[in-house]
């Protein structure tokens, strides 16, 4: 009777965060689901209309645009996002005296919620206030800096805030990789002569690959999930030039009461992300032979 | 009384809540007057309450002018836990009438006599089914325009009172270098001077182009016409207008950088705030073109109806919000005009008084209108279909022709 | 010959520095911006020059925001939403941290068949968007009587900071020698035993990093707060929200900039306290796949 106890404790220990997983979140996803093909509208109703939502949703030049403005803002944020934060990792990982000062100055905007940073934003990029004015006003009349206003460039803005607020983690991310590096493996190549140039290229970074991946799930995520940036930067603006699907979403479901398009734009996000995250997920618990 | 105990002794052994369950003479109160001026304007009606014996319990909600209290307040009915009051705008009333879950106020209002003091336009929202839901506090009007004085004795000083009289005032400030409109490039700014463009079109093209839909005059000539004003109107707009939020855009008529702001009198508590006299610093007309018709938005609190029946309190709220010295002293603030025909305007100043002597007018001749910018002329679906057109025109993506098409279209897909 | 190269390297070092300094003055630019504006008196910020210092100083507005100014019809400024939002962090951090701790244990130490599939379902729910589950949580809340509660409140970040808690402590724990639990397991220690005297004490690092992630989320979450409240249960980034966001009131945007520091204060002074164990603690487990 013991034994049966113990043999099963693991799995009574993981079982009820776990099922609170399965319902909370699993469950719900069916649930939004159920609402896509529904026909709600300010609350949930449950009248079955078929794939009505994800016809209308699709033929809305307002999601599309929005799809095209995530594909730039994802894919410009990552790279942007990884690409800094390792090069700021390598750079304090040369024995930087002040590296106790500046990896808190890299890393605080992370902890900081956009409400207000989003004005502090919105006010620095603006031409008539911001960066251009001061420039103006301490002599340099031909700078010019309004991608903000600019219906093909404010997309950028969004870029430039986002990677502003989470670079310094992705760097937190590399940093820790590279002191986790054995540091025999560096003497060994400098006994060889190697460039520090080289050293990098050819073996630091390489052995970085699980940190990449990483750190493209967690941009991934916050790209795809990127709501309140854009809400207090921009509010989608300058016309619909940097919305969203997130803000889309929320717009559809709870402003515009029309629950069951917002519902089936949910589905399609969801679907995105999965589609993402699984493989990835797949061949990282392939690759796991000591476990 | 019982369920209250054991809630609160739950509570107390859980250690991590907080909570104290509704007293049955209390309410509790949803709305997003959460800061300055009008949070303040709104403690009076609560302290009012209080000396009758009626707790206040406080639920601010701010964000996008309403729309984060109301996906709160879809959370709150949803888990069977509605707020015993809340603020609303114009068509949300109605769908949550529609919902079926709106307390009723015929009592109070009958006592009172509402029906005569209740401007007909406000009516139509606060009645539902010819029962009253809901008790308005005050109506803003939308189609204002605010003028710094000195810029506009400078373009020759003459109040315009038509659209080329507005043009002439706009190009004499331009001529003198100033920005001639201060505009801030939000969906529901654009909105607010379309609205005032409909409108100087005529009454009966407000009528039927904004509140009965009629595709023809959404696509026709007339609507054309309007945006084609509203390019003019743009070109009168600084390069850097966009994501602007409005009150930045008050201050550039009272710095005297710009020349004039067409919003909606929530406007003037910048001003006030800024120690400016009306008439002698600034002034405050209607929309050239407009002058005896109002566009309105109205804010009101609803009742929803609650299991342990505390009906008396909440209708104990709407006669205090009903209350012409309450009326006087929040509106006063809050610089809208109050909800009810027959309140004094001393308090008021002289853009207060206007805005209560054009209601009135409007109400008697029909011309008083629900405002599309803000949710009182169709339900948000169309609402935010008109942002979308009116915004992506603004801002040179569509040409007058195009936008006047795509607004018959949109709305009759939400239609 | 000597000489040069170590010329060659100052001067490395030199731009070195420049560079990582530039950045610097990114990363602290719209603090700048914020903290300068909220020592302004609100008539020099409507004069218009956003980025300049202030000619007069002020502590008014961070004394308004923190204790007088209007939030809602009470004028009380941020204080008293502090207590609301540390009680409901406290022990949602302390929570989601325990069963995650205990879910990588059993993940890693434990494992049984379909463990892959449970890891990657628990890790999927980290990227569910949260404006889905709005509406069947707030139903469920209700059907649970915890709707408009701090316990509510506490069950929602608990669920959806679950997926994070249990990945860190996972990662960390499969680095963790399994001998040793084999070892312990011969002697007679028991599952709980186990956990308590031989992972838990050398957990540190990762505890670290698991409790700045979901201090940090949770403390700045607007969405949850703002809809399974209720007038007792406030959180601070919703008063904060009150207070900056009013729609047609007038923007006093000194105070708005000194409030929103305040409610910052907690995760920055986590953030900077904690800044090296945090990257000590990525090291030593969450970042490896």
């Amino acid at each position: 009777m013991k034994d049966w106890f113990q043999a099963w404790l693991p799995r009574l220990v993981l079982g009820p965060g776990f099922l609170l997983i399965l319902f909370f979140v699993y469950g719900f996803i069916i649930y939004t689901g159920y609402l896509s093909v529904s026909d709600s509208k300010m609350l949930p109703s449950y009248g079955f209309v078929g794939l009505d939502n994800y016809e209308r949703l699709w033929q809305l030049r307002h999601w599309t645009g929005s799809l095209k403005n995530l594909a730039i803002f994802g894919a410009l944020y990552i790279v942007i996002c990884s690409v800094l934060g390792l090069f700021l990792a390598i750079m304090l990982d040369q024995k930087i005296r002040a590296e106790g000062l500046l990896r808190p100055i890299y890393l605080y905007p992370m902890a900081l919620s956009f409400i207000v940073t989003g004005t502090a934003w919105k006010w620095f990029l603006d031409p008539g206030i911001g960066l251009e004015h001061t420039m103006h006003q301490w002599g340099w009349e031909s700078f010019e800096f309004n991608w903000i206003k600019s219906r093909t460039h404010a997309i950028y803005t969004v870029v430039i805030a986002a990677v502003w607020q989470s670079s310094g983690f992705v760097m937190a991310m590399f940093l820790a990789g590279l002191r986790g590096v054995d540091p025999d493996i560096i003497r060994a190549a400098e006994i060889d002569g190697a460039s520090r140039v080289r050293i990098y290229r050819r073996i630091i970074i390489p052995l970085m690959r699980p940190v990449f991946l990483s750190a493209f799930v967690v941009l991934a995520h916050l790209a795809i999930k990127s709501y309140d940036l854009v809400v207090a930067l921009t509010g989608g603006g300058p016309g619909k030039a940097t919305e969203l699907p997130a803000t889309f979403m929320y717009s559809y479901t709870f402003s515009r009461n029309l629950m069951g398009i917002g519902a089936s734009s949910a589905i399609i996000m969801l679907i995105m992300i999965f589609s993402i995250i699984v493989p990835y997920l797949y061949a990282e618990l392939r690759a796991d032979p000591r476990r | 009384m019982k369920t209250t105990t054991i809630a609160a002794s739950v509570a107390l052994v859980l250690g991590l809540s907080t909570v104290t369950a509704a007293q049955a003479e209390d309410v509790e109160v949803l709305h997003w007057w959460t800061a300055g001026g009008e949070a303040a304007a709104l403690d009076v009606l609560k302290q009012d309450l209080e000396t009758q014996g009626v707790g206040w319990q406080d639920m601010p909600v701010a964000g996008g002018g309403g729309e984060a209290a109301m996906t709160t307040l879809r959370a709150r009915v949803t888990a069977g836990n509605a707020p015993t009051a809340v603020q609303m705008l114009g068509f949300d009333i109605t769908d949550w009438a529609n919902e079926g879950v709106l307390g009723n106020l015929n009592s109070v209002a009958a006592e009172e006599n509402w029906d005569e003091v209740v401007p007909t336009a406000l009516q139509a929202f606060a009645k539902h089914d010819g029962n009253w839901i809901s008790a308005p506090v005050n109506v803003h009007s939308t189609n204002w325009v605010w003028i710094n004085k000195a810029a506009l004795d400078e373009a020759g000083g003459k109040v315009p009172t038509t659209w080329e009289e507005l043009v002439t005032v706009l190009d004499a400030m331009k001529a003198n270098g100033i920005t001639p409109l201060a505009h801030g490039g939000q969906p529901w700014q654009d909105a607010t001077i379309f609205d005032a463009v409909v409108l100087s079109m005529g009454n009966d093209f407000y009528q039927k182009s904004m509140i009965d839909l009629d595709m023809d005059a959404l696509s026709g000539d007339e609507m054309t016409e309007v945006f084609n004003r509203m390019e003019k109107l743009r070109s009168y707009v600084d390069e850097n207008f966009s994501g602007r939020d409005w009150n930045l855009a008050s201050s550039m008529v009272i710095e005297g950088s710009a020349g004039m702001q067409m919003m909606g009198d929530w406007a003037k508590g910048e001003f006030v705030k800024a120690e400016q006299t009306p008439g002698e610093d600034y002034l405050c007309i209607r929309f050239p073109g407009t002058q005896g018709s109002v566009t309105f938005n109205s804010d009101q609190f609803a009742m929803f109806g609650q299991d342990d029946g505390d009906s008396d309190a909440q209708l104990k709220m709407a006669s205090s919000i009903m209350n012409p010295v309450f009326q006087s002293a929040f509106n006063v603030v809050k610089g809208s005009a109050p909800a009810r025909t027959d309140v004094p305007n001393d308090a008021f100043d002289d853009c207060g008084k206007k805005a209560m002597s054009d209601l009135a007018e409007a109400n008697t001749a029909n011309s008083l209108f629900g405002s599309m910018a803000h949710g009182h002329a169709a339900p948000a679906a169309i609402k935010n279909a008109v942002y979308d057109v009116v915004t992506q025109h603004f801002n040179g993506e569509l040409s007058s022709e195009e936008a006047a098409g795509e607004l018959a279209n949109s709305i009759e897909a939400v239609l | 010959m000597n000489k040069l190269s170590a010329r060659k390297f100052t001067v490395w070092r030199f731009a070195l520095y420049v560079v990582l300094f530039v950045f610097a003055i990114y990363y602290l630019l719209p603090l700048y911006v914020m903290l300068a504006n909220s020592f302004k008196p609100l008539s020099e910020i409507r004069q218009g020059d956003m980025m300049a210092l202030p000619q007069v100083w002020t502590l008014d507005p961070w004394r308004s925001a923190w204790s007088t100014a209007q939030i809602g019809v009470q004028a009380t400024g941020l204080k008293p939403y502090f207590y609301n939002s540390i009680s409901m962090v406290v022990p949602a951090v302390l929570l989601s941290t325990l069963l995650g701790a205990l879910n990588g244990y059993v993940l890693t130490k434990w494992r049984f068949r379909g463990d892959g599939v449970v890891f990657g379902l628990i890790l999927l729910s980290c990227f569910i968007p949260f404006q889905i589950v709005l509406i069947p949580m707030a139903k469920m809340l209700g059907v649970l009587g915890l709707a408009g509660t701090t316990t509510g409140l506490v069950l929602v970040h608990l669920v959806y900071g679950l997926g994070f808690t249990t990945l860190f402590f996972r990662n960390y724990y499969a680095a963790f020698p399994t001998e040793l639990v084999r070892a312990a397991q011969i002697d007679g220690a028991r599952f709980f035993r186990i956990f308590w005297r031989i992972l838990l004490p050398s957990s540190g690092p990762i505890i670290v990093v698991t409790v700045i992630w979901q201090f940090t989320n949770i403390w700045n979450d607007f969405l949850f707060g703002a809809s399974f409240a209720d007038a007792d249960s406030v959180p601070m980034t919703v008063a904060l929200n009150n207070l900056v966001s009013s729609s047609t009131g007038v923007k006093e945007y000194n105070v708005h900039f000194a409030g929103a520091v305040l409610a910052a204060l907690p995760t920055l002074i986590v953030y900077v306290v904690s800044g090296r164990y945090f990257v000590r603690g990525l090291m030593a487990g969450a970042v490896k796949g």
